[in-house]
């Protein structure tokens, strides 16, 4: 079967926590629409959250000037999650693993850990400037031969 | 909603009830502060019971780690009470469950710290 958009709904927002709340939100109730169980949906949320801290934070540093897009898509196999920022660019290569015993007591660095925990993919993609990030849950899991 | 702290001492220990979000921003200053305040006044063992905190972040993961090395680097032993699911699946997923002493029971907790 065609993996067909069955719902889309995509944003341009200022570089705010306000921000990140609103696509946390649409992340939680997309999550929910597309029926995932309430254990993952707020896993979804969480990573949909860190993928927008990260945007706002690390990409566009809070500049005004600058704003992060995020796009939600449920197809029939999986929620598909876009969120960019217009900030220098991520080498997700570079990020300490957090979990190594000199990055375990560090205060920060565990965002994109989690977003790999939670989501099922999770890809980069370099603009001219800024960083996509695509987060993607699949509704079934994915079964041996198909 | 933001963060809550309640501040109360038991047997020379300072317990922090912490109540609603930990997350980049308000609730992360929050408990930044209020661990800075309790060291300030001279008390160095503090039981952080999250008991009603619903949500946390990375933020605020990285946060309750600051607070266990600066408790720590002042030679105070800072321990954590009630974990709700999601805080402790958290704590699991990111190996910091072995790294914090962490209580079910307050009276347990209490009685742990050194004396």
């Amino acid at each position: 079967m065609a993996d067909s958009i069955t719902s889309r709904v995509s944003f341009t927002l200022d570089s705010s926590l306000e921000s990140v709340d609103k696509v946390e939100q649409t992340a939680e109730q997309y999550a929910k629409q597309a029926g995932f169980d309430e254990d993952t949906v707020p896993h979804i949320a969480m990573a949909v959250r860190e993928a927008a801290v990260n945007a706002v934070l690390h990409g566009n540093a809070y500049d005004k000037q600058k704003q992060i897009h995020a796009a939600f898509e449920t197809t029939t196999d999986s929620l598909i999650i876009r969120i960019s920022d217009e900030g220098p660019g991520l080498d997700p290569e570079g990020i300490p693993d957090p979990l190594a015993p000199e990055n375990i007591l560090r205060g920060s660095g565990r965002g994109i850990f989690l977003i790999r925990a939670f989501m099922d993919e999770v890809n980069f993609r370099q603009l001219n400037p800024g960083t996509e990030m695509t987060l993607i849950k699949h509704r079934t899991p994915a079964q041996p031969g198909t | 909603m933001s963060m809550k702290v309640h501040t109360r001492q038991v047997d020379g220990i300072t317990i922090l009830d912490l109540s609603g979000r930990i997350t980049l921003g308000e609730g992360s200053v929050t408990i930044r502060d209020a661990v800075r305040d309790v060291l300030a006044k001279g008390s160095n063992k503090i039981l952080l019971n999250l008991g009603d905190i619903n949500y946390i972040d990375s933020s605020g993961i990285g946060e309750l780690v600051s607070a266990f090395t600066t408790v720590r680097n002042s030679g105070g032993e800072l321990k954590l009470l009630n974990l709700t699911k999601k805080v402790h699946d958290l704590l699991q997923i990111t190996k910091l469950y072995t790294v914090f002493d962490i209580k079910d029971d307050e009276a347990t907790a209490i009685a742990a710290f050194s004396k």
